[in-house]
């Protein structure tokens, strides 16, 4: 054979390797790393505050790896249904738990924190928005999905507002939906950005990062629900122990301290 | 075995290899969707069909792809015309930033029409004086869609006319054809196949389109909520429902993928 045919040979089998060794190294990440390591499912409102927990514990717990998984409830107890991998589910509202109890996907759920709504409105307040009797007037506003925690949450604030501002507010400040997200970091996105006038969102999700760009209104403590958030061991979880480890972690006094620097109330 | 009979052996592996690569590919694109459309009984993907919010998206998503698609044949046509059959400085960068929208997140263009076109950016500020809004509005869905989806026609719509012979062109000038009658009657039949395929490509592009939509256009059923936006909301609450209009979803996107490429075929020229 040629010495140009036997060079063209090697660079092509050169390239060859080349695409496949990506192949390999991607099938030798995929499968599971073994360690420890708990795997929490935890509603994206909790983002700020878990990732803060996440290195005591595992200063606690010899090291252990704390990998989350942060999305919407709903979500996440739609990936835990098809079978996803996980040690603890925590979830922004009971309806959401009670469905994954019922399916039997978890153990039993113990709450281990609350959280309010606020109104936000960008800093500048194009639509001058004081209070909820304002949200009548003609702005945009920003809501959840009716079915996600957080649109529910909202739509229970404007029904019990009816009791100071009379029958057919709610329907009048939804007449000024322009949006409805389907988590609520879209929301806040959206009034930081001052493309909204108005959005509800949870007391925590006011983080530094955001604090800036947006005023909170507080909503008066007759008509604001408190979202629980209850949690729970996963069925067949792959760390059983480290998962009951969290869950107890999440109700110490050191977690609960965290809990409440981020905007939660613990007990 | 001789080394002749060893490497046919090998070569008919290797076309084996190759062949069972490629369909498992194939099977790869086919499988999650015909998961989605046959994981429900009839009865359920009627009951989740018969659903307002079903009629109201899927409205929206054709009203929306289609004002997409003509804007895009008016004016991403003479783009590639442009591209196709001229030579200059910087043609290179003009393609790569035609090819941009593809190699960023949907999202993230979404963003980026939010901070350009919403009330607070320069441009949308110069709107509002006008008291025109485009974000939260139907003109933001096909905004959104449009630039997702240019970047497929007009590639494709290029290398079409790139493909073109330009003696063709200049054998119709020379015997007196003006510029509009030889592109009208020479080159647009012969790249009309080409400008087809990726007219459907990307009006399946816009059709699909979901993150830059949130997040411009947002969320509203009857008003900004396309089919995939209404897949996504409808998961939170019904899965069932989710699942039925994906299917739909997907039904109407491969009946109008297959109806377009047979238009295709039908109208290329005879030779």
């Amino acid at each position: 054979m040629s010495r140009a045919r036997a060079l063209g040979r090697a660079v092509r089998r050169g390239l060859l390797a080349v695409v496949l060794a990506p192949l390999l190294v991607g099938c030798a990440a995929a499968t599971a790393r073994r360690g420890d390591e708990v795997i929490v499912f935890a509603a994206a409102s909790l983002t700020e505050a878990f990732n803060d927990l996440a290195p005591v514990f595992s200063r606690a717990h010899g090291g252990a790896r704390v990998t989350f998984n942060f999305a919407g409830s709903q979500q996440l107890r739609l990936q835990l249904a098809q079978g996803a991998r996980a040690d603890v589910f925590v979830s922004a509202d009971e309806p959401n738990m009670d469905a994954a109890v019922r399916a039997g996907l978890v153990e039993a759920p113990v709450p281990v924190a609350r959280n309010r709504l606020v109104l936000v409105v960008p800093r500048d307040n194009p639509a001058g928005v004081a209070g909820l009797g304002d949200l009548t007037g003609k702005l945009r506003l920003v809501m959840g999905v009716r079915d996600v925690p957080f649109g529910r949450y909202a739509h229970a604030v404007l029904r019990r507002a009816e009791a100071a501002y009379g029958p057919g507010f709610a329907r009048r400040v939804l007449a000024n939906v322009v949006s409805e997200e389907p988590t609520v970091k879209q929301a806040l996105a959206k009034v930081a950005l001052g493309e909204a006038d108005a959005a509800f969102c949870y007391r925590t999700d006011v983080t530094a990062a955001v604090a800036p760009r947006v005023r909170v209104l507080e909503i008066p403590e007759a008509f604001d629900v408190a979202a629980t958030y209850p949690a729970a061991v996963v069925r067949d979880a792959p760390h059983p122990d480290l998962a009951r480890a969290w869950l107890a972690f999440l109700r110490s006094p050191e977690a609960r301290d965290v809990l409440r620097r981020h905007g939660f109330e613990t007990e | 075995m001789t080394a002749r009979e060893g490497v046919a052996v090998l070569q008919r592996a290797a076309r084996w290899l190759a062949a069972g690569a490629g369909a498992a590919l194939l099977g790869l694109l086919v499988i999650p969707v015909a998961a989605v459309c046959f994981d429900l009984t009839p009865a359920q993907l009627w009951a989740g069909l018969r659903a307002p919010v079903a009629a109201q998206a899927l409205a929206l998503s054709l009203i929306s792809t289609g004002v997409t698609l003509a804007v895009l044949l008016l004016a991403g046509t003479p783009l590639a015309y442009w591209l196709g059959t001229r030579e200059f400085r910087g043609k290179r960068v003009v393609e790569t930033l035609v090819e941009l929208p593809v190699a960023v997140p949907p999202a993230v263009v979404g963003v980026g029409l939010l901070l350009a076109f919403g009330r607070n950016g320069p441009l949308g500020r110069a709107l509002e004086a006008r008291d025109v809004t485009l974000a939260f509005t139907l003109a933001a869905v096909v905004l959104a869609e449009l630039v997702v989806a240019a970047p497929h026609y007009v590639r494709a719509a290029q290398q079409s006319f790139a493909a073109v012979d330009p003696r063709l062109r200049l054998v119709a000038r020379s015997l007196g054809a003006s510029p509009a009658v030889a592109f009208r009657r020479v080159t647009l039949p012969l790249a009309l196949r080409g400008l087809v395929t990726g007219a459907a490509l990307a009006w399946a592009r816009a059709l699909g389109e979901f993150g830059a939509t949130l997040v411009f256009a947002g969320n509203m059923p009857g008003r900004t909520q396309t089919m995939p936006l209404a897949v996504y909301t409808a998961m939170e609450s019904d899965l069932s429902a989710a699942l039925a209009l994906s299917a739909l979803l997907a039904a109407v996107g491969f009946t109008v993928l297959v109806v377009a490429k047979a238009l295709a075929a039908r109208g290329m020229p005879h030779a």
